[in-house]
């Protein structure tokens, strides 16, 4: 009786104790590593407050009149290459996600290249997807949107494949029972249970677009990060500050369609 | 009395579609994307990847050297966004802070979130100069944004039934927040921790491009230089160094739950 009154009760095992500890440690361990040896010049890092107090000088004002000359058209084909390469994206994301998921496509060696081709799309960022194609197919809004499109497809074929993974058998086992051909039972037996996810899915990864094809034009694939880069590269810091604006608006209104669309369609 | 059609057609939608169709046409148009270029672009494309084969590993010192220098700002970038995001985050939790605390924490959230870590990187790299430095101030800054927002989401969600007991007893506000709070939220935070490391290592092997530091800036003066076989190398590398991280995550992430 005194024993189970004296007993000590603890949150964790000494095993757990122990392996907490060595956790944080590896974690402190890792920071001060990278403190220690990533290169950090002193002088800059004093200077820091200076420069950024100078910049902001020199962004103040922004050059507003700068807009309708070099940005608009460029915040255009930004919109542009956004939506191209998402709708791109889809073309090649819808035929990949079917044949990635395991209910639709009954061939594993099949469901398997599926995969390795969407995880390949996922993990090259459309940075460096953009500068590929820069390469291959000269500076232009060509190259942006095909770098979005290419990197949108790993995600988007993801996500729609786990969507039709999800779906019950049901309404396909019918359409089968009927004797209906592959295109009718993909349309009106699979369709319909993936659409809300479909939309979601195009919706999400527009928005993310928009971001993203921002910053392409800093490699010369178009759009506004072109205005950008020259503004940046001529010390115009007044009509960059525009551009950032210009940027940061576009950015909001895309956030406020997508989620008044998703409202409506879903 | 009309036949009620099984299939009913979807005049609305069908009419969307044509007008998406359109559109891309148009917009292909207002880019100048034409199949002629694209004709031209995939002769381009196959010499392209003849001079990536065979990948170039000779300068793997250099790769080495780019690599390491990613994990590290990566490793700092996440520390730092962490540590800010935690007080960021209680700020900006409705159920915590009053609406005149929350709101302005909030928007400074969405700023942090709205602007690309690349635009971020390069005003980063105006005001403190090129290197590995810039880079981490940049994804300090969109792992603020990223963080403190789900963290925020999360302690909106927790039930205030803990916090009031723990009030109840006297308790001041730090005590509150480490047993009222933190508890119920604890496992989440290292959920989205783990993941923002695993996306900045992602990211800081891009802000190279613009000169802040990492394997980015191997990469970008080697697309420059039209070394396309030591390009393949480095994005082979990058690639593998990725996977890793994933796999790593994904089993930490196994072993917490």
């Amino acid at each position: 009786m005194s024993a189970a009154l004296e007993r000590e009760w603890s949150r964790f095992t000494p095993r757990q104790r122990i392996g907490r500890w060595f956790l944080w440690l590896g974690l402190v361990a890792a920071c001060v590593w990278a403190v220690r040896s990533i290169e950090i010049i002193p002088e800059f890092l004093a200077d820091a407050p200076e420069q950024m107090a100078d910049l902001l000088v020199r962004m103040w004002p922004p050059d507003l009149g700068h807009y309708r000359g070099g940005v608009h058209d460029a915040l255009i084909e930004t919109l542009h290459i956004a939506t191209l390469g998402t709708v791109l994206s889809f073309t090649m994301a819808v035929p990949l996600a079917l044949l990635a998921a395991r209910n639709v496509c009954r061939a594993p060696p099949l469901n398997a290249l599926a995969n390795l081709l969407l995880v390949a799309s996922r993990s090259v960022n459309s940075l460096v997807w953009a500068l590929l194609f820069v390469a291959v197919f000269g500076p232009g809004a060509l190259a942006g949107v095909l770098a979005i499109a290419f990197r949108s497809v790993g995600f988007v074929g993801k996500l729609l494949a786990e969507a039709i993974e999800e779906t019950p058998r049901g309404p396909m086992e019918a359409m089968d029972a009927v004797g209906a051909p592959w295109g009718h039972r993909m349309l009106k037996g699979l369709w319909p249970q993936v659409q809300p996810a479909f939309w979601g899915v195009a919706l999400f990864r527009w928005d993310i677009n928009v971001r993203e094809s921002a910053v392409l034009g800093l490699v010369g694939a178009g759009g506004i990060g072109v205005a950008l880069d020259d503004a940046i590269n001529f010390f115009h810091w007044d009509r960059v500050a525009t551009i950032l604006l210009a940027i940061l608006v576009v950015v909001l209104v895309a956030e406020v369609v997508v989620t008044r669309l998703r409202k409506r369609l879903i | 009395m009309t036949r009620r059609q099984a299939f009913a057609s979807n005049w609305q939608g069908r009419t969307a579609l044509i007008a998406l169709a359109i559109y891309c046409v148009y917009a292909a148009m207002q880019l100048d994307i034409s199949w002629a270029r694209i004709a031209v672009g995939l002769g381009e494309g196959a010499r392209f990847l003849g001079r990536m084969w065979p990948p170039n590993f000779e300068r793997w010192d250099t790769l080495v050297e780019g690599l390491v220098e990613s994990l590290q700002i990566a490793v700092l970038a996440s520390a730092l966004g962490i540590v800010i995001s935690l007080p960021l985050s209680l700020l900006a939790a409705r159920n915590l802070s009053p609406w005149w605390i929350s709101g302005p924490a909030r928007a400074f959230i969405a700023l942090c979130r709205s602007l690309h870590y690349v635009i971020v990187a390069i005003l980063f790299v105006k005001a403190v100069g090129f290197g590995a430095l810039a880079g981490v101030a940049a994804l300090t800054v969109a792992s603020m944004g990223f963080i403190a927002k789900l963290f925020a989401e999360a302690i909106e969600e927790i039930s205030m039934k803990q916090v009031e007991a723990v009030r109840a007893t006297g308790a001041g506000r730090l005590a509150v927040l480490l047993y009222g709070v933190l508890p119920q939220v604890a496992s989440r935070f290292v959920g989205f921790c783990i993941y923002q490391l695993d996306s900045n290592l992602r990211n800081s092997t891009l802000v190279g491009i613009v000169g802040a530091g990492g394997i980015g800036g191997t990469l970008f003066a080697a697309f420059k230089r039209f070394d396309y076989d030591f390009v393949a190398a480095i994005l082979l590398s990058i690639i593998a160094m990725i996977f890793l991280a994933e796999v790593i995550s994904a089993r930490i992430r196994k072993a917490l739950q």
